[in-house]
Order: structure tokens, then sequence, then C-alpha cells
């Protein structure tokens, strides 16, 4: 098990080396930089020159990378040229916010997809199980930014149940327990509306794994010991069927972390996604790098993940 | 015969599978009587109907899409009418199965000992050490050293002769007076297969249970059946006590059978095989002999019109009069 994870985790060295590698070449190649947009008739060409010079962005792109990495292992991403604050308190602040949505959409995620997906697969063919596919038919047609703003029309607006933006009322006092309330409260609807968006590969997995587990040999061999139904169900059917799904758990949680691009401009909510979008636009390399290099780190943290899950469920893989 | 308590009688048994709101029979008409202390094989090719025929004794069909007709008695319940939560007071307790594939019957993701403790936790009273204790002793019982290491393995750690003991621990954790076992030795190889045979028989000399082997190997049947009952398109067409059967086979199926055994001595000449194949289940005839079609230079006249079982011998029993004009083709003279 251990054996396992520490490989893993070798592994991950040259991957890392190789990405940020080419996340900052392209980020350099990137048409632009920091100062471009800033440059007015008034500005003194001069002036913006010294800056890049101060910046130290003509130097060789080789420099500026050994230059990088070197602070990046510091955890030092450098100042957003933006923001006029570190990068690492940049992503601090959004990384908190985007931990709890996503944590949040999870926890719906798994809550709705897992029962729908396993009763659409017990009761294979009935009413029930046509309802579902066409539920999951419907939630996987629709695109995120209709559903979210249907629902955000509808309780938000309409019925004003839910808060339309922001990740908490700025009247609470951070730390009181209002405020962690308030932040829950905040979070509901974006985090309902992306959990129901990704519900559909979770119910389809399920259902089908369910549909084939309920012919396998050994669900036979447990009906021939005389294992009442149900009991067959949650001991054997079950537990087979939530390996596809235990799969990809990592690379859910991994992908939730990455932020939704669309449910957080929608929802106006302050988390990555956000973040990363108008710092592409404002060519804030400083955070596109971190950011692109912290989704990267994620994805492979989320593969990590994936195998130990894996190796937990399925004696069948776990190294001796 | 060693004595003639019947444990299991089957009457007139239809098993039929539904395709587009019709009932296609797989098991069509079969009546057999299974005594206690017996060995009984049922032999046939594939798609006979013989394992339609073992998974109807137990009740493992699908209860939606399956007709089961007929009688199948044991201790005065037809288990032919019995749904499928009725049947799980019999599976496990009174009737047990040993499957084919030893490593697709086990629950991948369970320890071996779980799987053998849970016929247990249903059907007995026994207390968890009580159960731990017992699947020890049963894992002994099939042969496996270290029992204690073992039960704590998970089936893929195992090898196919392993799994297979595993698989008849299971089946006889509750001291079954029936035991089903459907083609255990197909899997395995040809000195594994040998051991669990042997298995098989000491645990039958011990516990008086009968069996009711089911394979297409006439190998195994020499070897451990004490009766043979031969499948075709669903029926039964010869049955015989194994020596009777082996030296004296009479339906022209059997000695077919026998013929497309390959021999050691039969140097360089091609291997005989029964023309045709076995028919589907929606083009099965259903009159007739089922088996004139692949016999098809014995005269129409030498068939009966609806054939039954006639006794040519002490217990020995042959479907249709066709056995009586059968000869192989190509050896005209050599009628039986």
């Amino acid at each position: 098990m251990w054996k396992t994870v520490v490989r893993r985790f070798l592994i991950m060295i040259p991957q890392l080396f190789v990405l940020s590698l080419l996340i900052f070449i392209m980020a350099k190649n990137m048409p632009g930089d920091p100062f471009t947009g800033k440059i007015t008739p008034e500005t003194d060409p001069a002036r913006i020159e010294e800056l890049r010079e101060l910046n130290g962005l003509n130097d060789p792109w080789y420099e500026q990378y050994a230059r990088w990495v070197g602070n990046a292992f510091q955890g030092e991403f450098g100042n957003s040229y933006t923001y006029k604050v570190k990068v690492s308190t940049l992503i601090g602040e959004r990384a908190m916010n985007t931990f709890w949505l996503s944590l949040l959409t999870a926890v719906m995620l798994y809550a709705i997809a897992v029962p729908l997906g396993v009763l659409a697969g017990r009761f294979h063919n009935s009413w029930f199980d046509r309802g579902v596919v066409l539920y999951s038919f419907i939630s996987y047609a629709i695109p995120t930014f209709v559903l979210a703003l249907i629902l955000l029309y509808f309780f938000g607006y309409k019925l004003q149940w839910f808060p339309t933006t922001g990740s908490v009322d700025v009247r609470e006092v951070p730390g009181s327990a209002g405020y962690y309330i308030s932040k829950i409260y905040h979070m509901i609807l974006p985090a309902f509306t992306s959990a129901v968006l990704g519900t559909v590969a979770i119910i389809q997995y399920l259902r089908t794994e369910v549909v084939d587990a309920k012919s396998m040999d050994y669900v036979r061999t447990a009906r021939a010991k005389g294992v009442p139904a149900n009991k067959v169900y949650s001991k054997h059917i079950f537990r087979n069927s939530l390996l596809p799904v235990a799969a990809f758990i990592g690379f859910t949680i991994t992908g939730l972390l990455g932020g939704s691009i669309f449910i957080e401009t929608i929802f106006a909510y302050p988390g990555m996604g956000q973040l990363f979008i108008s710092s592409i636009a404002s060519r804030d390399y400083s955070v596109i790098t971190a950011l692109v290099m912290l989704y990267g780190f994620l994805a492979l943290l989320g593969s990590l993940l994936s195998d130990i899950i894996m190796s937990i469920v399925d004696p069948r893989i776990r190294i001796e | 015969m060693k004595t003639s308590e019947e444990l299991l009688v089957i009457k007139d048994l239809h098993t039929g599978f539904r395709i587009k709101d019709t009932y296609f029979d797989a098991v069509d008409g079969v009546s057999l009587t299974l005594r206690k202390n017996e060995i009984l094989a049922i032999v046939g090719e594939s798609g006979c109907g013989k394992s339609t025929l073992a998974t109807s004794i137990i009740g493992l069909h699908d209860h939606n899409k399956t007709r089961v007709q007929g009688e199948i008695l044991f201790k005065n319940k037809n288990l032919a009418k019995l749904g499928e939560d009725e049947f799980n007071d019999v599976r496990g307790i009174d009737i047990g199965m040993i499957f084919q594939d030893p490593l697709s019957a086990l629950n991948p993701l369970m320890r071996i000992g779980e799987q053998i403790e849970e016929g247990l936790i249903y059907h007995t009273k026994l207390t968890k050490e009580q159960r731990v204790n017992r699947v020890f002793e049963l894992l002994t019982q099939v042969g496996i050293p270290n029992p204690q290491r073992v039960a704590r393995q998970f089936p893929h750690q195992l090898s196919g002769g392993m799994r297979q003991r595993v698989i008849i621990a299971i089946a006889i954790s509750c001291k079954p007076q029936i035991i089903i076992a459907d083609e255990p030795t197909t899997a395995l190889d040809v000195t594994i297969q040998a051991q669990i045979l042997d298995l098989l028989k000491d645990l039958q000399a011990e516990t008086g249970s009968g069996i009711i082997l089911i394979t297409h190997d006439l190998g195994v049947v020499a070897e451990v059946a004490d009766r043979v009952a031969v499948m075709y398109a669903g029926q039964i067409i010869e049955e015989a006590p194994v020596e009777e059967l082996f030296n004296n086979p009479k339906h022209p199926y059997t000695r077919s059978l026998f013929n497309s055994i390959p021999q050691m001595n039969s140097d360089g000449k091609k291997l005989n095989v029964i023309e045709g194949i076995v028919p589907s289940l929606l083009k099965l005839p259903r009159q007739g002999c089922r088996f004139s079609p692949r016999i098809s230079w014995i005269p129409e006249s030498a068939h009966e019109k609806d054939p039954v079982l006639h006794e040519v011998a002490p217990n020995h029993f042959v479907r249709c009069t066709c056995y009586k004009e059968f000869y192989f083709k190509g050896e005209e003279g050599g009628r039986a």
C-alpha cells in the first residue's frame, strides 16, 4: 500500500517538471505582456521599457524560467500584475472558497447520483428506471449556463430563497457562526447546479454496472447460498458496481477543485475559475502560470487519489 | 444402488424461457429421481438443457422470464411452485450448488472466509466465533491446508483447484442433502479434475447426500457416477446405471457420443463426429424423434411418432425405437 503511494509520488516529479516547462513557454508565447494594456498615448515608451527590464521580462526565457521555478519551490509565485498582491495570497483566498464549494458539490453529487444509479439498475426497465434515464438525458443535454440561469432566476430572483451573488454576506463578522452559515447558504445554489450537471456519468455508470453485476456468476453463487435478495444487492452487487465510480472519485474531486468557470462567473462566486478567466484576460502571467501549474498538480493528485482509492476498494490491484 | 430412499423426484418438468411473449421449453418433459447416497450424472452437449434443469431445481433462473411447470418434489414440497424468496429456505440449506468457473463464481472483493460464512449467517444460529470455526473446519474438510490463512485471502490469490475447493466448501457449509454440481471440473486441468472428483466422492460417502453431476465429459461420468441420464434437446433420451450404459449403450445419440471419444490407438484416423448441430431453442422439433435429423440415413419408419422411454433392461430406459435400426454411417452391416 505505502509502496504504491510513494512510487506514485516519485513519478509525479518528472511529470510536474515537464508540465511547468510547457506552461511557462506557452504563457510567454502569448501575444502581449502585462504592460501591453497599460500603454496609453501619454505613456513614455522608455518608462514601459524600464518597467519590463525591472521585472526581468527582457531576460532570456530560460533565466526567467529558472527564477520562476526557484521561487515556486519556496511557495513564491511572484506578485499579481493586476491585483498588486502576492499570487499566493490571491489564490489562497479564492482556493478556500472553491474548496468548500467543491466539497459541497461532491457531497450533493454523490448523494443524488448513487441512489438513482443503483435503484435504476436494480429496477432495470421499470418506470423508475425510464424516469432516471430521461433525467440523465436532460441534464446531459442542458448547457451549464442555461441550467444555472434557470435556477438563479427561479430560486434566486423569483422566490428569493437563495442569494444570487457572492460567497458570504458582507454584514456577517468573519469567524462568527452566522458567517459560516451565510457561506454555506451562498454555496447551495451553485453547488446544486454543478452537482446536477455532474450526475449523468455516475448514474449511467452505476446503472449499467448494477445491471451487469446482476448476471454475474458470483451473484448466482450468493443466491445459491440462500442469501436474501436485499443482502445480495447490498453485499455483492453494490460494492462491485461502485468500482468504476470509485476509480473516478479522485478526478471528480480535483476537477471540482479547479473551479467551474461558468458556475463561478454566473453566480459571481469568487473562486479559482473566475480568477483564472480574469487573469487570462489581463495577461497576468504570474497568476496564470501559478494557476495552470496548480491545475496540473491537482490532475496528477487526482489520479494518485484514484489509484489509492482503487487499491483500497479492489483487493486485486493492491501491491503486496 | 446403495439404498433406494428417494430424495428428489422430478415429474414431467418443463422449463421455458420467454422470448417475445412466447415460452420456449429448454427442458421439455424431464422425469428423474435422485436417491440418497447416489451420484446421478446428467450428460449432454451444450444447449441440451442440462444446466437449465439444474437451475430449475435450485430456483436460480430469472423468475420473470422463466416458466417452470411440472413437479420437483423434495420433502413434500413442490419446488417448481416456489417464488424467489421462498427458495431461500431451500437453497444453501437443503440444496447446495457447485459451479463451473470457480474464479467468476466467487465475489472478487470478499475474503474467502466471509464468502463461506455467508450461508451460515442466514441458515444457522451459530455465533460469530462458531461460524469462524466452522469455516476453518470446512476448509480443512475440502483439503485446503492452512485454513486460517486462506480464509483471509481473496479469490484471485488462490489457484483454480483451490478456488473450486472453496466453492465446494460453500456448497456443503450447511450440510445439504442434495448437491448439484454443474460442470465442476470443466475449468480445471486434468490432474486437478481428478482431485476434485475424488473430493466429491469422499464428501458424498461421508455425508450420504445425493449428488446431481452435470457434465459433458464421459470420462468424469465413468469415474464417479452411479447412474447416468443422457439429455438431448431438452429430453432425457437414455437413462441407466453407469456400467450398463457404458457396456451397453442403446440410443443412437449415446452411441454416437461414445463413438466420438478420441481413442489412444486410432493413429491417424479422423475423429468420428456427430453430423449436424444441436437445434436452437426456437427451432427445436417438438414432435417425433428429436435426434432424427442428425441420423438422416436411418429410415423415417424406424422412429416412433411420439417417442417415449422404453425399459430395455432393468433400470435401463431408452427413448424412441430408432435404436433398434441404428447403425453408423458407412457400417451398413453392423446393426445393433
